[in-house]
């Protein structure tokens, strides 16, 4: 069976942001079923659920801006409310996770994988200082080239993702730290915050360039993903899911997280 | 301390295994008066989060108003070297509470190979490794799972270990445990532990006084007169009292056996030999079919699980199977539930059952026929001819399955180089089978080497050596080398060398366990840290023979590590069982035959919950004979004296 195809926007925070890829898309294929959504199975030995999902989002990252496409059935599908089935989709998922917006999308549009082109995040780097950031986002936004070093099939390349960055704002309103938005360019390879922080390291006086990409330490980054765009052929840009879709946003579930922490102190 | 660990998992793998947050999870409330448990499986998440037996007592636990329980699971090396750099202990998974602060740390032990972890776990939650050493405000360690069945290796180490069933005895501790901290806890650790000793089922080894007459293990005694002599297994009447887990915790992230677990019976009384899951659990208890859906039925929709495992040894000898698969697909309404029976003998598998399964999504198929000759499987009481596996198999592939998996053992007692042969001739067989049926069928061979463990009739079978399993498995090796659809899988026969050791071990084998673990030796399940050269020079270091624990044949005078402790069954049906299976003489099933007095029901004044009265339909169910061809009655295979009537 050919099904309608819904999209879906959601929101990943907390501790379930420690989560995969993959165990999202499996989260997901069970909050379907207790929601009972009746999402259309491939046809074949073992018949898969039709659920497609966009750029995989970095373990450990947060996101207001996931998406994925479901087929489902036809006839149920004529008879859905949006904001109905967005109440239903979050209950059924775990904490941190939330359902911000579902929309039946016609079926020749493309997939999010092809049709997303960047992504803005917020980028929280913990200790860093606001106005070396400032002069090295200057640096790199007038650099000819950003050199980055990535594993690729488990080889290490050198890669310039000048091109794909296309925009960095420097905030200095953190606690020890830096806050910065930046857009970055999907394709043809996603361009992380890691890399961008690596990329944006300040070069000591007379460093060959080869040498200054430093990894900022993981645990010194939070990332959160704020948007994902598409750029029309006009050469606009939109959302996958218009925010206007989006109603009355709940803000990230920081509370319920809190609250599951704080029944661990003490005795 | 979740914000202590918080910034520590961008550096580890997989860290997903140690957020919790799981549907299912419960918050507890911890209070002085309550008894807070921190319920750990010594392995990873991955591997220990399914364990239906802690989840089990995981809720019954919370469901108390003087418990509180969360879980733990051992981290893997990357983030223990990182808690243990920032000075971060042990910490539960529900709340990121550190483990210290915990009444009991209790473990579940699956498996002997874990011990080295259970040291490592004790000594990450900031406790002495050693009972002895530990102090009045240290939480208590327990233990409870199939190996508590001769905890003796463990015995310096733990503070108490439950045998049996858990369902009561976890309410029963409790109670002991609050009833002592309200008190003002009257005699310290060791008074709660003198108390914990009379709790029927609960061992407490330090109040054990074990003598030896040099290598040779002479008496393990009480040492007051009101701990009991010999602590006798824990068993519940009716499964129909435990519809437990409830509330399926639904992990995050991939884990083993990732799915709807409904237990549908406990117990097994096949009579298997080498079996001791079969002989500890004794006798059948069944839950009620009616139970039984509603508990499939309310998994289902509550966890988004689109895949059952109805859970048992054997488990299509559960009254009326067909029934309850049929059932199952029909109730979920559509054909996208897959059913599965992790467990399952060839002779109660039919193509009735076969093609109950198959109308949902298909699964693997494993069958266990354990031994290639019907003489072998006469020794080890599986009574299954090679007619009773070709019709499974047969059912199977006519069913639409193109690929399974068989299990075998190798070093069983009496067996031959033909008898390991006739496993790849089986094999042989079963492919030959499938081709009538699908182009290219596959059989999966696994073999494992046998390990004999306490409470079976094997318990006094010398282990065959490293080398003699080695060769065994190198014969069946060199003949499917070239067989088409046959691949051979083998268990690492060095890891049946340190099991065996610690399956059968006194004392005197902690000290190896100990050793292992502090060079180094942590989750030694897992084959890429397992390492037999740290096991042979622990026990060399500690003086230990481990040819005399390991590879020696017992005699029925000699004492037994685990003779103080009971799971019902009479010593000597279990030597009797031992001559049998040197004569080749099988044993019926119980539960459809009249009674041995194995001790197991008699002892304890419980007795089977079977639904029905008679065998499932199909295969020779252990007569050798083929009924499906003409025979009618079940005819009785021996006439075997009742041993320990006179009791
Ligand atoms: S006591 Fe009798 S009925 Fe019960 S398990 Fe033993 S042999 Fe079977």
């Amino acid at each position: 069976m050919t099904g309608t195809r819904i999209r879906v926007r959601f929101a990943k925070h907390g501790k379930v942001r420690f989560t995969s890829h993959r165990d999202v898309a499996r989260i997901w294929e069970r909050s379907l079923r207790r929601a009972a959504v009746p999402v259309v199975y491939s046809a074949g030995f073992s018949p898969r659920p039709k659920i497609a999902f966009g750029l995989a989002l970095p373990t450990g990252y947060s996101s207001d801006a996931e998406y994925l496409d479901a087929e489902v059935d036809p006839a149920w599908a004529a008879g859905i409310d949006n904001e109905r089935l967005v109440g239903a989709l979050t209950a059924s998922l775990p904490t941190g996770m939330t359902t911000l917006a579902a929309a039946e999308i016609a079926s020749g549009e493309p997939s999010l994988q092809h049709a997303v082109t960047s992504c803005t995040w917020r980028i929280d780097a913990a200790g860093a200082d606001a106005t070396e950031a400032s002069e090295a986002v200057s640096r790199a936004m007038d650099a000819g080239e950003l050199l980055v070093q990535r594993e690729r099939k488990g080889r290490l390349t050198i890669d310039d993702i000048r091109p794909a960055v296309h925009a960095v704002e420097v905030q200095a309103n953190i606690t020890d730290g830096v806050r910065l938005i930046a857009e970055l360019a999907t394709q043809p390879r996603a361009v992380r915050p890691a890399e961008l922080l690596a990329s944006l390291r300040p070069p000591p006086g007379g460093r060959a360039a080869g040498e200054r990409f430093v990894p900022v330490p993981p645990s010194l980054l939070r990332a959160c993903r704020l948007h994902q765009w598409i750029t029309t052929d006009a050469g606009e840009r939109r959302e996958p899911l218009a925010v206007s879709e989006l109603g009355e946003r709940r803000e990230p579930p920081a509370v319920s997280e809190a609250s599951v922490v704080g029944a661990g102190v003490g005795p | 301390m979740w914000h202590q660990l918080e910034p520590l998992l961008p550096q580890v793998s997989k860290p997903a295994r140690y957020i919790g947050a799981e549907d299912g999870m419960r918050v507890p409330r911890h209070a002085p008066g309550v008894v807070s448990w921190l319920l750990t499986y010594p392995d990873t998440y991955e591997i220990g989060l399914p364990n239906q037996g802690l989840q089990i007592l995981y809720e019954i636990l919370n469901e108390r108003p003087d418990a509180a329980a969360e879980r733990a699971y051992a981290p893997w090396g990357d983030l223990e070297a990182l808690m243990r750099a920032e000075g971060l202990p042990l910490f539960s998974l529900d709340t990121h509470r550190p483990a210290p602060l915990f009444d009991v740390i209790a473990f579940n032990l699956s498996a002997e190979l874990v011990y080295t972890n259970v040291l490592n776990c004790i000594d990450l939650a900031g406790v002495a490794v050693r009972a002895a050493s530990r102090s009045d405000s240290d939480p208590l360690i327990g233990a409870g799972g199939h190996c508590t069945y001769n905890p003796e290796p463990l015995a310096d180490f733990l503070d108490f270990a439950v045998l049996g069933d858990g369902e009561e005895a976890v309410g029963d501790i409790t109670a002991v445990l609050a009833d002592w901290k309200a008190s003002g806890r009257p005699g310290g650790r060791n008074g709660v532990l003198r108390a914990l000793a009379r709790v029927p089922g609960t061992y407490v080894p330090s109040m054990y006084e074990v003598t030896y007459d040099g290598a040779r293990l002479v008496a393990v005694e009480p040492r007051h007169p009101d701990v009991p002599a010999v602590v006798e297994k824990r068993t519940v009447a009716d499964l129909a009292d435990w519809p437990y887990p409830k509330q399926q915790l639904v992990p995050l992230t991939e884990v083993v056996h990732d799915r709807l677990n409904v237990e549908v019976f406990r117990g097994c009384t096949r009579g298997c030999r080498f079996c001791q899951a079969g002989m500890i659990t004794r006798p059948v208890r069944e839950r009620p079919a009616e139970q039984v859906r509603t508990m499939v039925a309310e998994g289902l929709r509550r966890t988004g699980y689109d895949e059952v495992a109805l859970t048992s040894l054997s488990t299509a000898d559960f009254s009326g199977i067909e029934r309850v698969v049929a059932d199952t697909v029909d109730d979920a309404g559509c054909s996208q539930v897959s059913v599965s029976l992790p467990s399952l003998r060839v002779d109660a598998f039919t193509v009735g059952l076969a093609a109950q399964i198959q109308r949902a999504r298909r699964t693997g198929l494993t069958f266990a026929p354990e031994a290639g000759t019907w003489r072998m499987r006469q020794v080890i009481n599986k009574l299954i001819t090679n007619d009773d596996l070709y019709s499974a198999v047969e059912s199977a592939y006519s069913q639409g399955w193109r690929r399974m998996k068989l299990y075998f053992l190798t070093g069983l007692p009496t067996e031959t180089d033909p008898d390991t042969l006739a496993i790849a001739e089986l094999a042989r067989n079963c492919v030959a089978l499938g081709r009538a049926h699908t182009r290219s069928p596959s059989v999966t061979v696994s073999v494992g080497g046998f390990v004999p463990k306490p409470f079976t009739p094997f318990q006094w079978f010398g282990q065959n050596t490293l080398v003699e399993l080695r060769r065994k498995v190198g014969l069946l090796r060199d003949d499917l080398r070239r067989t088409k659809g046959v691949q051979l899988k083998w268990h690492d026969p060095a890891a049946s060398l340190a099991e065996g050791l610690a399956s059968r071990g006194d004392r005197r084998v902690g000290d190896v366990i100990e050793h292992v673990w502090r060079h180094g030796g942590t989750f030694q399940e897992w084959s890429e840290h397992f390492d037999l050269d740290r096991w042979q020079s622990a026990a060399e270091a500690c003086g230990v023979d481990i040819d005399a624990y390991v590879h020696r044949h017992r005699t029925f005078d000699e004492v037994l590590p685990w003779d103080h402790l009971s799971a019902g069954l009479h010593k000597d049906f279990l030597w009797q069982d031992w001559r049998d299976a040197l004569d080749e003489v099988g044993l019926e099933d119980c539960r459809w035959t009249p009674c041995y007095d194995c001790g197991a029901c008699t002892g304890y004044g419980v007795e089977h919950v079977v639904a029905s009265a008679v065998p499932p339909a199909g295969g020779s169910q252990g007569t050798g004979v083929d009924l499906s061809r003409g025979a009618e009655i079940p005819v009785r295979l021996l006439e075997r004296p009742l041993v320990g009537a006179a009791r």
